[in-house]
């Protein structure tokens, strides 16, 4: 039993990372309606900024905000100087540029560092093994469901409770009266966009412990991360929320229990909820 | 939308035609260049292990020169972008003996890649000399191939082997789920069955996952003496090598037994404290000690630069060089087939892994095989071997 429990844990800390990840897409896929799939590319532009600044020997604690702040920043400047032509164009046009901007992104990557594995050193008190309720559970696991738990409760009140949270429903809603009524809609999605590959860039910095890190990287969990959103709706917090967490844990109960099928579950889940529900668990029907 | 269709249409239709207008007559060179066309993966997700091979490559011919028996070598190379790029290993395959007139083909870094290219050799009558691809079938496919690297029952059996002999009883084997994997998986169990053990629980894995906690749960609790693992390298492999740290093989009292190429000494400082030991099976480690492994890592170094350490790839495409050397050495400087072919069967080369003999009957390598124990040394994480393993042929092909 108590180890049915250390599978679940395990589950819950990689949906985690997976909401981490994936996150920051569903507010541009839904609120902005932007399809970007250079999400991966932007998670993998913080992977490698952590990694550089903590091999510098900047403490790993500290690389976190300073890898959201940066990667936001450069989230923003790539949509003010490209990705706003594209709000009004077609999703193909959209899906073109993005997978097109994480190519580059990549190549680049591999031009700077080459295509070898990189990793980052975790500071001793994430490497060790915590005794919990019996168990034994990975501290950087704990880490990881810490820092997922704490960013949904932010996201979740920064949408909900705000001001900004409100201008930029209302934005999205009806563009035309938001203006109307004096919201700066461009520079709203500005901070919008950069916000969501902040969060990435935060994703992808925490990924590197578990997933490693090469320039392949920003298109290799695209896929991870567009199920998150399909399954959770695009634009819902809680639905990227309960949408990884339950990708994560099922991933590991069905590995558990099942482990010579358990690794191509998840997918079957997709599935089933998109036949059920087209728009994802939470998504909003437009 | 319907204009790229059919333009795609036609790419498609103009690229069967050229596949159909294969003419098996093209002629090599004759103008005293020797051309080695080289494929490897060298974009995408294996880019890292292309660079490997090349870098091997540049490292034997720093060391050797470009000429041979008379004739300039000239190396022309293509990106293959690794397994699942479909059909491209053949297409490029064909393009370097059609367009290139490359006398032989050096490359094919995985098994489906050398798989696709086997039957296009026997029609161009061209041979390869496969840098890596480690399923024990694939140089029955082609009369034309010629294995310079390792085979996975090479590794896996004498794991196997090992594992029964040094007080192991029970194995739980755990590989990913494509065609090396049941090699390694299938070759390991015979051996360690045959030599008394038994195994008490399997699983075969995706290829691509990078969780592998709740496996490693199901193995601790099966409480088996040792987890037999292979997985395909690269990010993969440390992924796997970290999870079995975090959920503490070793503390449940199991030993993990890998191939060697699921700690190859490119992933060594990445798997950390997770290859303490660990006992591996392969052909080739950085701290070999040997005049030839010495000048090999000079020389690489000179090539890659001073922080780079070469993996047992880079000596297999320094190795594939060597035997083509060796042979044009051999022939006199003549490129024909059925020539350089008979020249390389039975070669044998002093490499930087040790001595190595391509078996004149399967084309095949022989070679020594290593067991070693990861442990720190000089503040670096290592593989030392404790045990060799002299002259082991490819199980696969003494079976029948």
């Amino acid at each position: 039993m108590s180890s049915l429990v250390a599978v679940l844990v395990d589950g819950v800390a990689y949906g985690m990372l997976l909401f981490l990840s994936a996150v920051g897409l569903s507010v541009t896929l839904g609120l902005m309606r932007f399809i970007n799939l250079a999400h991966g590319a932007f998670a993998m532009v913080g992977a490698y900024l952590a990694v550089v600044v903590v091999g510098a020997g900047l403490p790993f604690l500290l690389a976190l905000p300073l890898v959201f702040v940066v990667v936001g920043i450069f989230g923003i400047a790539i949509e003010r100087t490209a990705i706003r032509y594209l709000y009004r164009r077609s999703a193909l046009e959209q899906v073109l540029f993005s997978i097109g901007l994480a190519f580059a992104l990549g190549a680049l990557a591999n031009l700077i560092f080459g295509p070898q594995q990189q990793g980052i050193l975790t500071p001793a008190w994430l490497t060790g093994r915590v005794a919990l309720l019996g168990l034994e559970i990975t501290s950087y696991r704990l880490f990881l469901i810490a820092m997922g738990a704490a960013t949904a409760i932010a996201l979740i009140y920064l949408f909900e409770h705000t001001l900004f949270g409100a201008r930029i429903r209302a934005a999205v809603d009806n563009r035309r009266a938001a203006e109307g009524i004096g919201i700066q809609v461009e520079r709203l999605f500005a901070l919008t966009f950069g916000l969501g590959a902040a969060l990435a860039g935060l994703g992808g910095a925490l990924s590197v412990e578990m997933l490693g890190l090469d320039p392949a990287f920003a298109l290799k969990y695209l896929t991870m991360l567009l199920m998150v959103v399909a399954i959770g709706g695009a634009g819902s917090i809680e639905g990227s929320l309960l949408a990884a967490l339950g990708l994560g844990t099922v991933d590991a109960l069905f590995k558990y229990l099942l482990p010579e099928a358990g690794g191509f579950v998840i997918f079957g889940l997709l599935v089933a909820v998109l036949l059920v529900k087209p728009a994802g668990l939470k998504g909003r029907v437009a | 939308m319907n204009g790229d269709f059919g333009w795609a249409l036609r790419a498609a239709t103009f690229g069967l035609a050229l596949a159909a207008g294969f003419s098996p007559a093209a002629a090599p060179a004759a103008d005293g260049k020797l051309v080695v066309g080289v494929i490897l993966p060298l974009s995408g997700t294996f880019a890292n292990e292309g660079r490997q091979y090349e870098q091997g490559i540049a490292a034997y011919q720093k060391l050797n020169g470009k000429t041979v028996a008379g004739r300039s070598v000239e190396i022309v190379t293509r990106d293959d972008q690794g397994p699942g790029s479909g059909d491209l290993a053949r297409r490029l395959t064909q393009e370097l003996i059609l367009r290139e007139k490359a006398d032989v083909i050096i490359g094919y870094s995985f098994t489906p890649n050398a798989m696709s290219a086997a039957s296009l050799l026997g029609e161009a009558k061209r041979p390869a000399i496969i840098v890596n691809a480690a399923t024990s079938i694939i140089t029955e496919r082609s009369p034309y191939f010629v294995r310079v690297s390792w085979t996975l029952p090479q590794s896996a059996a004498t794991l196997g082997d090992w594992a029964a002999k040094n007080g192991i009883k029970t194995v739980y084997t755990m590989v990913s789920d494509f065609a090396p994997g049941i090699d390694a998986e299938t070759w390991f169990k015979k051996a360690f069955i045959a030599g008394g053990g038994q195994v008490v629980g399997e699983v075969r894995t995706p290829v691509t996952s990078m969780e592998y906690a709740p496996y490693l749960q199901r193995v601790i609790e099966a409480k088996p003496d040792a987890l037999f693992a292979f997985n395909p390298g690269g990010d993969v492999s440390v992924a796997f090598m970290k999870a079995a740290r975090e959920r503490n093989l070793a503390g449940a009292g199991i030993k993990l037994l890998v191939t060697g190429d699921v700690v190859e000494d490119n992933s060594l400082s990445l798997i950390g404290e997770g290859l303490e030991g660990v006992i591996s099976a392969h052909h080739y480690q950085s701290g070999i000690a040997s005049a030839e492994n010495e000048r090999f890592i000079k020389a690489y170094k000179e090539v890659a630069g001073a922080e780079a350490i070469p993996n047992f790839r880079a000596v297999q495409a320094y190795d594939a060089m060597d035997l083509l050397y060796k042979a044009v050495a051999k022939t006199g400087g003549k490129t024909d087939a059925t020539g350089l072919l008979e020249a390389m069967k039975g070669l044998t080369l002093t490499s930087p892994r040790g001595t190595i003999t391509i078996d004149p009957q399967t084309r095949d390598v022989v070679q020594d095989v290593y067991i070693r124990r990861g442990e720190k040394l000089d503040g670096r994480w290592q593989n030392r071997a404790f045990e060799t393993y002299k002259a082991v042929v490819d199980p696969g092909k003494t079976a029948r």
